[in-house]
């Protein structure tokens, strides 16, 4: 009945939502389909900014080259009985002791690593090799949008939700930049027009200005955004996300990490029709004092794992329609540098955790560490193009057909997924 | 600081130009031959005719030019600006504003006063505002210190943190209030283009200096000196870890490594090559990057948590011969040889192309001229990097005061925020107690400026914030935008009080649509789309707010208040 695109939707205004009796329009849909519509599937990807040390996080105990490289970061070998140290994943890998609360999910075969996983574009230029992680187009710097904003371009059955992707955050990334629109938001609670001491009426009528203001002119930067975010924030305050608390005594680590998941997991409790949301952590440039089982580093993997140890639990059954995707825009250095830190490497780990992850595995061919085995003679090689584990997930997790141009000038194949998903 | 060598004088130029007026406005210093073809008239005299700094061919009109300078060359009008401007002339306020010394400013030194830490040393800081001790922090996590305990034994008012919130409302002071708007603007330019992060170890206590003593005095300066300043500054020594880099089997003697063989760290080098000098794109390899964090071997601090100062370590020096980009460092030249790297990327071709499109970007368009770019860049290489001489390129180009340029900008969270209290003359109250609680109307003003996304001081990566407005233009920001307008002209800001009264005095009370265009007027020069003036007027025709009241005498007007609250959230006001 409403069979309108979400582009004419968006051109026709937010306007439009008030002739319909302010009903947000995601309730408008759940009415038509009957509340019978099979939940969407969510990506929330996960991006590590400043490059983290892959070696690290998964670590390649049985290799003799990794401990001669790093005296004083390597981490000791597992041994059996003993807490602290190494958690044993494979014989060949370990899970850095600060990451153990992944330890679970990787038991139930709901996480997967990809290492040696990165870019084929040597550039060790944290600025540039976050660009082409996000456009998608290593050494390409022109590509105008981000692939994730691609994918969602390409999904068959997009939702019409203002909230369809949305990045935690001051500031739109570039993964996310692009033709299908996104949302980026700090904080669900300031997500409002505040009206201090203004009465009620004069409220109205400057939210309607507002409103009116950025209408029209569908080019501009400024006016295109504005129409958004109107459309947002009475859907927001409509479902009231914000006062849906962590389920299963999920407990989220403090910062802003913690809050950026805790917040994607009340959008997606809430059915505001999220499909892909975005996150990043920074603090991962460790080039001093990264430490080893216990440090700098150590702190940075705690909070990250249980970030996302609780994102799990929170979710619960709804992780069965969930993937998150960890990545990062390059790894570090095999050897430690002058100051026990690490310096800009090349390939790293990601992570790929959900409900239908054929988890339980360390994906990716290993190149090993012995000199003539690493990138430029100094850092680990990339045996995973990491386009191959992006498609994988937009192909397999949100139905991308394969022949859509997510990645231009770089051909989908199946037969070089990672295998991370059924 | 230094000489100037490029044989002329930028300033002798424009003054030149502001004594005898009105005649031929000289250009800046001509470009080399290979100058592009396609802008002949911008580097022959003959081709300014015109009795303003301006080209004569200028789509803008008179009032539109000084505009566009308030807002370009500094954080917007304030209420009477334009007026000042038209009366002083344009060439001599943008002349006024590249020589910053010959603006009185006790104003601004006044407000400033009251923020005590930017005038201390880092090794002062360090002892007089000290971080809570992790012993502290613990008794304090586990209760075995009360809340007053803590404040009894570190006073709130003697904390690092303050020296961050300082810096940050003196920002905002110096952005409101100087009239060394140029200087501020080009402060905070370099700032970002030299960025550390407050948050990473001991950088707080040392970054009133890094500000004070390696930016500010080279902010209209010449760019190698920018460059050498930085490098020496134990805050970006710190940051970009390169007082850690040592020579490869280097026993460290001091500090947390000491004891062990140190080696090399390749941080700083290829920061310095990628993001302050050549840029990404700008000719270098991984074996430069390793040979230029060989130079720099032995630059350190002594002693960081101390607040110590630079010092050369030649124990910890790579003595042997380098090469950077194709040129020989010579064997045994110690601290030296980081020196003669910082004169060789200062002056390469790619870095005055880099650092021109940088200046173009912040000061024309998000997408730069490229025919200005070059001229830029030319002025560069000629001048030995003269920033103010590049500055004048721009200033004088035609580019500047196309059509195109005009309210081509959005405004960065900073800009927005120190605008809007500009537009409406906003008084900023110093904090009641100087030396007590931190408050007062320039540390609200930090904070909004933190909430639209750019917290001042806190980016951590050494990109600095985006120069680009698609990186911060979005939904959440939008409506961050007029959230600060809303407050704003609702005086909910603790310490800045606005006073609209003057603005919509002269209007006619029962002709409410009056009201409005002094509104307008007073904060956009009356500059609205059709569009926007229609909305703002169907505000006045509803019939809950066609109240009249009496603005000066009573001190709230939710009428008033209501339409500046849209005005400055308006599209329009978020361009400058």
């Amino acid at each position: 009945m409403y069979e309108c695109t979400r582009r004419s939707f968006m051109k026709g205004g937010a306007l439009a939502l008030v002739a319909l009796g302010s009903l947000p329009r995601f309730l408008v849909r759940a009415a038509d389909a009957g509340g019978s519509s099979p939940r969407p599937k969510i990506l929330i990807a996960i991006f590590q900014r400043g490059a983290v040390d892959g070696l690290s996080m998964v670590v390649p105990h049985a290799e003799p080259a990794y401990y001669a490289a790093r005296s004083s970061i390597a981490l000791t070998r597992p041994a059996a009985g003993t807490s602290g140290t190494l958690i044993d994943l494979d014989g060949r890998f370990g899970l850095h002791p600060s990451l153990g609360s992944l330890k679970p999910l990787w038991d139930a075969q709901r996480l997967a690593v990809v290492h040696a996983c990165g870019s084929p574009e040597a550039s060790r230029s944290h600025f540039d090799a976050q660009d082409y992680m996000e456009s998608g187009t290593p050494g390409v710097k022109s590509t105008v949008d981000g692939w994730l904003s691609r994918a969602i371009g390409a999904m068959p059955e997009p939702t019409t939700s203002p909230f369809r992707a949305v990045a935690m955050g001051p500031r739109l990334p570039r993964i996310l930049r692009g033709e299908a629109g996104a949302l980026a938001l700090n904080s669900l609670a300031d997500f409002e027009l505040k009206a201090g001491a203004l009465p009620r009426a004069d409220m109205i009528d400057v939210r309607h200005g507002f409103e009116s203001m950025y209408e029209e002119g569908v080019h501009d930067l400024l006016y295109g955004t504005g129409r958004e975010t109107f459309e947002a924030v009475r859907m927001l305050k409509t479902a009231s996300p914000q006062r849906i608390a962590p389920a299963h005594d999920a407990q989220y680590p403090r910062g802003r990490f913690g809050e950026s998941l805790k917040q994607i997991a009340q959008l997606i409790k809430a059915d505001v029709g999220l499909q892909v949301a975005f996150a990043d952590v920074a603090g991962w440039d460790t080039h001093v004092a990264q430490g080893n089982e216990r440090g700098q580093l150590a702190a940075r993997f705690r909070e990250f794992a249980d970030g996302l140890a609780a994102l799990d639990r929170d979710l619960g059954d709804r992780m069965q329609d969930v993937v998150v995707l960890t990545m990062s825009e390059f790894g570090r250095t095999v050897k430690e540098n002058g100051g026990r830190g690490t310096d800009h490497g090349h390939a790293t780990a990601m992570l790929v955790l959900g409900g239908s992850v054929r988890g339980g595995r360390v994906l990716g061919r290993w190149p090993g560490l012995e000199r003539e085995n690493l990138f430029e003679g100094r850092d680990l090689a990339v045996t995973t193009d990491f386009r191959d584990l992006f498609s994988e997930v937009a192909v397999r997790h949100l139905g991308v057909p394969p022949v859509a141009p997510l990645f231009p000038g770089f051909t989908i194949a199946p037969a070089r997924y990672p295998g991370a998903l059924a | 600081m230094g000489g100037r060598r490029g044989g002329f004088s930028t300033l002798a130029l424009v003054s030149g130009l502001a004594a005898c007026s009105p005649v031929a406005v000289p250009p800046p210093p001509a470009p080399v031959a290979s100058a592009p073809s396609t802008t002949p008239a911008a580097s022959t005299p003959a081709a300014r005719p015109t009795r303003e700094a301006v080209p004569a061919a200028s789509p803008l009109t008179e009032d539109q030019r000084i505009l566009h300078v308030l807002n370009r060359l500094g954080y917007g009008p304030r209420p009477g600006d334009l007026e000042r401007v038209k009366r002083m002339g344009l060439a001599a306020y943008i002349e006024r504003q590249l020589d910053p010394g010959s603006i009185p400013d006790s104003t601004t030194d006044q407000a400033l006063a009251e923020y005590r830490t930017l005038t201390l040393s880092a090794a002062v800081l360090v002892h007089e505002y000290p971080r809570l001790p992790p012993e502290v922090q613990r008794k304090s996590a586990s209760g075995e210190m009360s809340p007053r305990d803590v404040a009894e034994a570190y006073p709130p008012e003697r904390r690092a943190y303050r020296i961050l919130t300082e810096m940050q409302a003196a920002k905002l002071t110096r952005a409101v209030l100087s009239e060394r708007q140029l200087e501020e603007v080009m402060v905070d330019f370099w700032l970002n283009h030299f960025n550390v992060f407050a948050h990473k170890g001991p950088i707080v206590w040392m970054l009133p200096s890094y500000e004070r003593d390696a930016i500010r005095p080279h902010a209209l300066g010449r760019f190698r000196d920018l460059v050498a300043a930085t490098a020496r500054h134990p805050a970006m020594l710190f940051y970009l870890d390169n007082w850690t880099n040592v020579r490869r089997d280097t026993m460290i003697m001091q500090g947390p490594n000491r004891g062990r063989m140190g080696g090399l760290n390749e941080n700083y080098a290829r920061e310095l090559m990628e993001l302050h000098t050549l840029g990404v794109d700008g000719g270098y390899s991984q074996e430069d990057v390793i040979e230029v964090a060989r130079c720099f071997t032995g630059w350190s601090i002594d002693r960081p948590q101390q607040g110590g100062g630079f010092v050369f370590r030649p124990r910890a020096h790579d003595r042997d011969a380098k090469r950077v980009l194709g040129n020989v460092v010579p064997a045994g030249g110690g601290e030296q040889d980081g020196m003669r790297v910082i004169d060789l990327l200062a002056r390469q071709p790619s870095t005055a192309r880099f650092v021109s499109t940088k200046l173009v970007r912040r000061f024309v368009s998000d997408d730069p001229p490229r025919a200005l770019v070059d001229r830029a860049a030319a002025t560069f290489l000629q001048s030995d990097g003269d920033i103010r001489a590049v500055l004048v390129t721009i200033f004088l180009s035609d580019e500047f005061f196309s059509a195109q340029a005009y309210h081509a900008k959005i405004k960065t969270p900073l800009e927005a925020v120190a605008s809007a209290t500009r537009a409406v003359g906003a008084r900023v109250a110093p904090s009641p107690s100087p030396t007590g609680a931190l408050s007062g109307g320039a540390i609200s003003l930090a904070r909004q400026v933190a909430k639209l996304g750019e917290p001042l001081y806190e980016s951590q990566p050494p990109t600095g914030y985006p120069d680009r407005a698609e990186a911060w233009v979005n939904t959440g920001a939008l409506l961050g935008r007029m959230n600060f307008a809303l407050a704003l002209a609702q005086n909910r800001l603790s310490g800045v009080r606005v006073d609209l009264g003057p603005a919509v005095a002269t209007a006619d009370r029962s002709q409410p649509e009056q009201v409005l265009d002094r509104l307008i007027a007073a904060t956009l020069n009356g500059e609205v789309s059709a569009q926007t003036r229609a909305i703002l007027m169907a505000q006045l025709e509803s019939p809950e707010i066609t109240r009249v009241r009496d603005y000066d005498s009573v001190p709230r007007s939710t009428d008033v208040e209501k339409l500046a609250a849209l005005v400055l959230g308006s599209p329009e006001f978020q361009r400058r």
